[in-house]
């Protein structure tokens, strides 16, 4: 095994030069996880700087028979980027140029290393930008965004990430490119693009992005509304919705969190409010005064004490400074957390999170939520010290209670972070075997050698009759 | 409301059979390639109805073979819509979503695809496979669903979707301009649909009353319309370009003979002809211009895509894994089967 590693570094050094292909110890180290739990081992670590290196590296792999695992800056929590069987890591951090800005027609092509939040500050003096905005946004890639399909607070109304990508240049486990989808509104045959987004590097590797740029929006309003009770903040949730009204943004923090994050970045959050709501309206002035006081109507109806209105950009990017730092904000507390992501339907946001609160009381964990609350989105992240004993095993039995209560109540395992490794054996609550096997199915005709990211989103046996199609050579 | 045994029977129809076809109400009978004909066939009905309907979610689970108005008017009655807009009413939620065709409000609300939580569909040996998931976010597994839309059938039969829902606009309204369509996709803040037929341009803008108002201010000539019909005759296709090539593309559409309507900012072409030669050469127009043109109706003598699809060879083995033995529609998407 150690002379197959260093015969697959030799070879890739050669292709790609000395410096873009390395297996030191330390470096390694810091490929063996993303920023989930799961720990694996890279064999190989390799940094392309082009989509062609990229093509050359996953032949590479090909020829050595070899699993290969994209990654970009290594923010996701399901341990999608964490490396099994001993593969090939191909960081595409590198590959960081935005490519085409076509503000007409309102596209960007970007390599797969360009951030989140880069493309939108790239285009914000056209009055556009990238909609989906997940709370890692200054850290994150799209190309990682493109694997998990990622959302963020926005993506209540605009979507996530798969509304958002037009075209995708994919290089296949065999080291083949293909261009799926295109410019044109719609692309002859299957929907291949929307397939291989969502993926997690089980399909193929995405080395160019057209993704749509969104108009700004010329009116914003954002609206913090703080409750006594938890309950009464998602009865607001669901009355918001039930009036008619789908906000840009509608985001739930509890005591915990809320109190957490004023003392890191001091947002003016009430200290003392058991959850606070973000609800943020956009659009064009009559429709945005409307719904502004619909929706302090809603709030009041339902106990919010007070309803506060950015009175400006400075304090509106403050109170959303505040949502996007919770997780920075959870470090003073204890020194590990472990977030979790479900989504339930709207209705059951009251039952669900009662339950979820239950859960973690038992278990005696403290558990903080900020979440999406619009669309059902819930967080629910347990803070800890791994260093007390026994900890590790209530958490998971936490996690796993959690999951199992969202699914009962008609939720799916994940809304944002993808299935990785963290969630693969739970993909039966929610699938049948059949299911799973038709899941396989389509990852597999992507890439018939199973060398693309392998083992991950699907449990073991998804396939029918799966130990005689194991290829040989494979690392079972 | 579908019954465990219709579906159950559905199942085992299609186990049996030598080809399948899928009827719903023939609205998008002969969208794309030719349907399967011939003693073999047998032809299979998705159940029909609204399975659950939760308002407050903003969800509605239907069965594939309901019709997309009556979905509409159930919706409706709780103030709120799916944007499904099939150019024919009496479609069905089954055969719109296997074809995949956007309604012309797309330029606001978005594709076909975007609106589908979750699918329910028969495979090629007869057992019922369940993809993505009823919640209006998810990313539980790879995404079936996009898979099924604009499948043609191929994939399998649907039996039954989740759909997002939206409310309702407070007000809606159409005029017609002869303002310069792509200034008007500049300067309008998210019109429903901009539909140009070479001279006028219809607009649809949605929103509270006086955003409305406001927005059409802004529009030189503009005058209240009702909604445009979409061009008609014996020979209909629909043509994807990408938007910026409407301009360049509109007038050899013109010289061959099409009537059509361009969707601006989308970049569909909606086109209509006399005489099947027309409307191959709205189709040869719209190849040079970067896109293709997918036949709707009639053109006998066209193949439903023109051509060779892209990405032939991985479509083929997506498709070979589904359906190994092509019983399903097989000539509505002409992909050769990769063959294992």
């Amino acid at each position: 095994m150690i002379d197959d590693s260093r015969a697959l570094l030799a070879d890739l050094q050669s292709v790609l030069g000395p410096d873009r292909a390395r297996a030191e110890p330390l470096e390694l180290a810091l490929y063996a996880r993303d920023a989930g739990v799961a720990r694996g081992r890279a064999a190989v670590v390799c940094f392309p700087e082009t989509g062609a290196q990229v093509a050359d590296a996953v032949r590479v792999a090909a020829r050595h028979d070899r699993p290969f695992v994209a990654r970009g800056s290594g923010t996701g929590l399901a341990g999608g980027a964490t490396p099994v069987d001993d593969p090939l890591v191909i960081v595409t951090t590198r590959l960081n140029r935005v490519l085409e800005v076509d503000a007409e027609e309102r596209y960007a092509w970007v390599e797969p290393g360009v951030l989140n939040l880069d493309l939108s500050r790239e285009v914000a003096h056209l009055g556009l930008h990238y909609a989906p905005d997940p709370s890692s946004q200054q850290a994150c890639t799209i190309g990682g965004n493109v694997a998990t399909n990622a959302g963020g607070p926005h993506c209540l109304a605009s979507g996530v990430t798969a509304t958002h990508v037009l075209a995708l240049e994919v290089v296949l486990a065999d080291g083949s490119v293909a261009m799926l989808g295109g410019l044109a509104p719609d692309h002859p045959g299957l929907d291949l693009r929307g397939c291989f987004v969502g993926s997690e590097g089980t399909m193929g590797i995405a080395t160019r992005i057209a993704v749509r740029l969104t108009p700004d929006p010329p009116v914003v309003r954002t609206l913090l509304l703080d409750f006594t009770s938890i309950e009464d903040a998602a009865a607001t949730v669901s009355g918001i919705i039930a009036a008619g009204i789908v906000p840009a943004a509608l985001e739930m923090m509890d005591a915990e969190i809320t109190r957490a994050v004023e003392a890191y970045v001091g947002a003016g959050y009430p200290r003392d409010a058991a959850a606070v709501l973000l609800v943020e309206l956009d659009g064009l002035d009559g429709g945005v005064a409307h719904q502004v006081d619909a929706v302090e109507r809603v709030g009041l109806e339902h106990g919010a004490r007070t309803v506060r209105i950015a009175a400006d950009d400075a304090e509106r990017a403050l109170l959303w400074k505040g949502r996007k730092s919770a997780f920075g904000a959870i470090a003073r507390i204890a020194p590990d957390y472990y977030l979790h992501d479900a989504v339930v339907p709207r209705t059951k946001l009251v039952e669900v999170l009662r339950q979820v609160y239950a859960i973690a009381h038992e278990q005696r964990l403290t558990m903080m939520n900020v979440f999406h609350a619009g669309d059902g989105n819930l967080h629910p992240l347990i803070v800890f010290d791994a260093r007390e004993p026994g900890v590790w095993e209530r958490v998971h039995r936490a996690g796993d209670e959690i999951l199992a209560a969202c699914v009962a109540a008609g939720g799916v395992l994940s809304g944002e972070h993808g299935i990785g490794l963290e969630k693969r054996e739970a993909m039966p609550l929610v699938f049948s075997a059949d299911d799973l096997d038709a899941q396989a199915r389509l990852r597999d005709a992507f890439d018939p050698s199973g060398r693309a990211n392998p083992r991950k989103v699907l449990p073991r046996g998804s396939r029918c009759g799966e130990l005689q199609r194991v290829p040989e050579g494979a690392w079972i | 409301m579908p019954t465990v045994t219709e579906v159950d029977e559905l199942c085992e129809a299609v186990a049996r059979a030598g080809t399948v076809a899928a009827v719903g109400s023939r609205t998008h009978w002969e969208v794309g390639g030719p349907a399967p004909a011939g003693d073999d066939v047998t032809l299979v009905h998705a159940p029909a109805g609204i399975v659950t309907y939760d308002p407050a979610d903003l969800t509605v689970t239907v069965a594939a073979g309901t019709r997309s108005d009556e979905l509409a008017a159930v919706l409706a009655a709780e103030g709120q819509e799916s944007v499904l807009d099939p150019r024919d009413p009496a479609a069905t939620v089954g055969g719109l979503l296997a074809t995949g065709l956007s309604g012309p409000r797309r330029l606001r609300h978005g594709p076909l695809r975007d609106r589908v939580l979750e699918v329910r569909f028969v495979t090629a040996d007869g057992r019922v496979v369940k993809g993505g998931g009823p919640t209006v976010k998810n990313v539980s597994g790879f995404d079936l669903p996009r898979l099924l839309v604009g499948s043609f059938g191929r994939v399998g039969v649907l039996v039954q979707v989740t759909l997002r829902c939206q409310p309702l606009p407070a007000r809606a309204e159409w005029f017609v301009t002869p303002a310069d369509p792509f200034a008007l996709r500049r300067e309008l803040y998210r019109p429903s649909c901009l539909l140009w037929d070479g001279s006028r341009t219809h607009v649809l803008l949605e929103g509270v009353a006086a955003d409305v108002a406001a927005e059409r201010a802004r529009v030189d000539g503009a005058e209240a319309a009702t909604a445009p019909a979409l061009p008609v005759g014996p020979h209909r296709g629909r043509i994807s370009v990408r938007p910026s090539a409407l301009r360049e593309l509109a007038p050899v559409l013109d010289t061959v003979g099409a009537r059509w309507a361009a969707e601006v900012g989308v970049g569909t072409v909606h086109v209509a002809t006399d005489d099947e030669t027309a409307l191959d050469g709205a189709r040869a127009a719209a190849v040079a211009a970067g896109g293709w043109l997918l036949r709707e109706a009639g053109a006998p003598g066209l193949d439903g895509f023109g051509g060779t699809l892209p990405n032939a060879k991985l479509m083929g083995r997506v498709l070979d894994a589904f359906d190994p033995g092509s019983k399903l529609s097989p000539g509505r998407l002409p992909v050769e089967a990769a063959g294992g």
